[in-house]
Formats: C-alpha cells, sequence, structure tokens
C-alpha cells in the first residue's frame, strides 16, 4: 500500500511526509488483519477469551441508554414508564458489564496474560476497572432517589477523609451528573479502545509453558 | 522482551480459522437480549428520596432535636471539621497523614446559622414574634443559649406531636420554643427545601446544605437501615428493595466489618474514628498493587503455580493436539 502510484516517482520529500510516516507506521504495528482477524492460534478455545468481547458489548449497551437517558434528562426517568425502562437497561446493562469485566480480569490473572510483553495492556486494564468504578460511583450518586441521597451522605465521610472532599464533592448533584454523563465515559471508552488496539497489536498471550517459564 | 510481529510470536503455532466480528455482533445480541428481558421482567430500584417536607411530617420531633442541636453545636455537621468547618481535632487523621487537614475549609459550613438561623430570618419578615425570638436568640450569651438548648434537647426526649406540632413541658427555654415552631412549620411547607438551596443564584443543583442537615437527623438513617445501607450492614453493595448494589465494592466494603476498622480502639492507629482514611488508604495500595501484578514476584507467580490455566488452555496441554 505504500508502493507509488504507476508513473509516480516517490521523491525525497515524500520521505519526509508526516502523513506518510504516521500511516507507514499504524500500517506495520496494526495492520487490518490483526485489527480484524480472521484467523487465531489453535489454543484460544476457552469461554474465557469471551468474557471481554461480552464486556465490550455490555459497554455499547450501557452508552447506548446512557445517551438516551442523558438526552431526556435528569428527571425524567422517574416519571416516565419508557425513560424507567431504559434506566432499567441501564442499571442491568452495567451489572452485566461489571460482572463480566472481574470475569474478564481474574481470567487473565490465571493466564499470566502480562508474560512476554504484555504488561501494559494489563495495567492499562486495571485502570479501566478502576475509572468503571468510579463511573458507577457518580451514577449511583446522580439517581436522584432515596439511594443516592444516602450513598452521597454516607460517601462524603470517605472523599473527606482521604482530603478530597471539596474536590470531588458526592453532596454536589450537579458535579456528579457532568462527571458521570461526559468525563468519565470518554474516559472508560478511551481507555478501552486503547486496550483493544494493544491486545490486537500484541495478539493473545501464549500459555505457560509446561516448564514453568514466565518471562516478562 | 524483544519487540516481536505476531507472525514471530506464533511461528510454530498452528492456526485456526476465527471470526471476530461474528463474535462481537452475537455478544452485542446476546447481552442486549438479557438485559432488556431483565429490565422488563425486573425493573430498576427508584424509592423516593426523602426531602426536609417529609422529614418534618413524618418525624417532626427529630426534626426539632436536629435543629436544636445544629443550634447547639453537637451534631455531626457543626463539629464535623474540614472541609466544612476548622472543628479542632475532629478530622480523620493517622499519624502524621491528616490529608483532611491539609486541603482545610473549602465548604464553609455554619451549620446552625446556615440551617436555623438564616431560613428564620426570611421567614420572620411578617412574623414580629419570630423577630423577637431571634434578636433574643442573636444578643443572649453563649452561656444563656447552652443553657436553653441543653433544656429543650431533655425536654424533647418527652415530647408529645399533636396535628403535627411538637410540645413539651413547661421550663426555660427562652426563645426556642418560637424559633422552632416556626421553623417546623417552614419545614412542614416544603418552604424550607427551597430556603436550603438559595444561593444567590436561581439555577441550583448542590444539595450540601440540605444533605448534611438531612445527615444530622435519624429519620433518614433509620429509612437506610430499614434498607441496610449503613456502613456496617455492608451497605455500598446493597440497593432499596431487592436490587443489587454496587456488589464490584465487596472488598473496600469488607473493611469496614472488619477489626481494626470496626474497633473504637483498633490497633496501630488504626481504628473505627478514622476508617475511612485508612481504608482509602488500603485500597489505594491494593489497586496499585492489582495493577503492578506484573512486577510483582510472587503474586506475578501464582498463576503458574495454580493449574487453572490448564484448564483454560486444555487442548495446548493434550499431548496430542500440542504434537500436531
Amino acid at each position: 500500500m505504500d508502493a507509488p502510484r504507476p508513473g509516480v516517482e516517490r521523491s525525497s520529500a515524500e520521505s519526509g511526509n508526516w502523513t506518510l510516516r504516521v500511516r507507514r507506521s499504524i500500517d506495520r504495528r496494526l495492520p487490518m488483519d490483526h485489527l480484524l482477524p480472521d484467523r487465531q492460534p489453535y489454543f484460544v478455545g476457552s469461554w474465557v477469551y469471551v468474557f471481554g468481547v461480552i464486556t465490550i458489548a455490555a459497554l455499547v449497551w450501557v452508552i447506548f441508554s446512557g445517551v438516551v437517558l442523558s438526552f431526556m434528562g435528569p428527571q425524567w426517568w422517574h416519571v416516565s414508564g419508557v425513560g424507567r425502562f431504559f434506566n432499567s437497561l441501564h442499571f442491568w446493562s452495567v451489572q452485566v458489564f461489571f460482572i463480566f469485566m472481574v470475569l474478564h480480569l481474574w481470567g487473565q490473572y490465571f493466564m499470566a496474560s502480562w508474560r512476554d510483553g504484555r504488561a501494559s495492556t494489563w495495567i492499562i486494564g486495571v485502570v479501566i476497572f478502576a475509572v468503571s468504578i468510579l463511573t458507577a460511583f457518580t451514577g449511583y450518586l446522580s439517581q436522584q432517589n432515596f439511594d443516592s441521597q444516602f450513598i452521597a451522605i454516607n460517601a462524603k465521610d470517605a472523599m473527606n477523609g482521604a482530603g478530597v472532599g471539596a474536590f470531588f464533592n458526592v453532596l454536589n448533584f450537579g458535579q456528579m451528573y457532568g462527571l458521570h454523563v461526559m468525563l468519565l465515559p470518554i474516559g472508560v471508552t478511551f481507555l478501552v479502545v486503547w486496550h483493544i488496539v494493544m491486545v490486537r497489536t500484541r495478539g493473545v498471550v501464549k500459555p505457560i509453558d509446561r516448564g514453568g517459564a514466565n518471562r516478562q | 522482551m524483544k519487540d516481536v510481529t505476531q507472525e514471530e510470536y506464533y511461528r510454530g503455532i498452528p492456526m485456526v480459522p476465527f471470526d471476530l466480528v461474528k463474535e462481537l455482533v452475537i455478544a452485542f445480541v446476546g447481552v442486549g437480549a438479557l438485559a432488556l428481558i431483565v429490565s422488563a421482567i425486573l425493573s430498576s430500584p427508584d424509592e423516593p428520596p426523602v426531602t426536609i417536607a417529609s422529614w418534618a411530617q413524618t418525624d417532626p420531633v427529630d426534626f426539632v432535636t436536629t435543629a436544636t442541636g445544629e443550634l447547639a453545636g453537637t451534631t455531626t455537621s457543626a463539629g464535623y471539621g474540614q472541609p466544612y468547618n476548622a472543628t479542632p481535632d475532629a478530622a480523620q487523621t493517622w499519624g502524621p497523614i491528616a490529608p483532611q487537614v491539609w486541603f482545610g475549609v473549602r465548604i464553609p459550613v455554619d451549620s446552625g446559622n446556615a440551617f436555623v438561623v438564616q431560613p428564620l430570618h426570611r421567614a420572620a419578615v411578617n412574623d414580629r414574634e419570630l423577630d423577637g425570638a431571634l434578636n433574643t436568640w442573636e444578643t443572649a450569651s453563649s452561656e444563656d443559649r447552652g443553657k436553653w438548648t441543653d433544656a429543650y434537647t431533655k425536654a424533647l426526649e418527652d415530647a408529645s406531636v399533636s396535628g403535627g406540632k411538637v410540645t413539651v413541658a413547661e421550663g426555660d427555654y427562652g426563645p426556642l420554643p418560637v424559633m422552632m415552631a416556626s421553623l417546623l412549620g417552614m419545614a412542614q411547607s416544603g418552604a424550607l427545601d427551597g430556603v436550603l438551596q438559595i444561593s444567590g443564584r436561581f439555577y441550583q443543583t448542590d444539595y450540601t446544605p440540605a444533605l448534611l442537615f438531612m445527615g444530622d437527623g435519624g429519620y433518614l438513617d433509620g429509612l437506610a437501615d430499614h434498607w441496610s445501607l449503613h456502613g456496617d450492614q455492608w451497605g455500598m453493595m446493597n440497593e432499596t428493595g431487592q436490587y443489587p448494589g454496587q456488589t464490584w465494592l465487596w472488598l473496600y466494603t469488607m473493611w469496614y466489618q472488619v477489626f481494626p476498622f470496626n474497633d473504637d480502639n483498633g490497633i496501630a492507629g488504626l481504628n473505627a474514628g478514622n476508617a475511612d482514611l485508612g481504608i482509602i488508604v488500603l485500597m489505594t495500595l491494593l489497586t496499585a498493587a492489582l495493577a503492578l501484578v506484573p512486577l510483582i514476584p510472587i503474586l506475578r507467580d501464582i498463576p503458574r503455580w495454580v493449574p487453572i490455566h490448564r484448564l483454560i488452555w486444555r487442548d495446548y496441554y493434550t499431548p496430542k493436539r500440542r504434537s500436531e
């Protein structure tokens, strides 16, 4: 794909073209047949490999239902049957998302998936887990019902004890709602995309050697 | 490890057909179907929020007791410490670690003034008796104020309620009966809900004052106890009704149930009094350890010792397939 078009000589200026260099770098690191593979090593046969895919699928449903809820406003689902249904869809998608993310995490742990240069993929996965917890936490605080009231009153002590209560004020609905519908979902989505790109770039890790080799 | 291509990494390993897009679509449809069905059948929790009005109507004695406590400075928020006020020795610390103190008073809350006196000043515009009572309160010595709040708080223990009004035995309570009757009336009418949200601007999304005030009372706490939402009831994992809460916080919640975080004396300076700080520090360290597992001996070796990987890669460890 980097070959010059017929009849066009590649000039020295082209070799200094930033766009070309970025494209070549992407082609080299993550060619399309790695991003969307149609073949995989024969040892990839366990259901454990599906947990990550289900987590991503659940995230899509979480974002879809969340976009509908945020578009209609925070009061809507309390007074509308359709709104309540979309809130339920959001609620249960989040439950599925966390269940399979935790299963994915444990599965990858027992596969020691950080081996062979994949430590950064593992670390980003743990960061996704932490940011997702924060996102869900702000969601529970944004429900505008009794549960969110009591979570806020209790959680303020933990935040204040850690010294961050004034900057992350769980009693401030506007701040929690803004974080929940905007900044944190963008953070989770960005990190998940990054995580997927890293997985697809390197491919899945090989099984742990019989001899016990556990290279980093 | 040297940066190798996938072709180099998988050299010699048989490859089999795979359809990633099909797998993604099936997962998307499957999760969607599951979530749609569960949503249709089970719905989701939505217990209505408590308002100052519903609190004052349902439990007027608790409301008046809390308001009196705000004036006396005996409520949680009145003596909370940073970031609301500078009450000495109120902040959670662990030895020299005192982040609550380090960041100072950032959201100033003078609870007696903010939750009781200022709202009453709004109501006193057309109420001479209340205006006089407020004047008496504000010009009284701290000794007189303490005497009145002590006596009134004690009398409230045997208070009776009739027609939504709170009645206590005769005694020297200074202006408190007039002030509290007015505040209770404001609260029961719903006016206090609005007054506590006024911040000099029309739009308002910060519920800090109202939530701190309600948190000082016993009414909201009692409802939370009914739904098992307290910290010592694994509260963060629970929801109202029969719904799951933030079950992924089980480890964080667990620490509140065990020594030293559930003990008044504790050990090494960690106890129930500074449990929030201790548990946040502990969870931060544990999260960092989880992220850094690839670099931590023993933790990174456990998967090799525990043969769960042999179940996951059953094909690989089966001699027949491996020799192919």
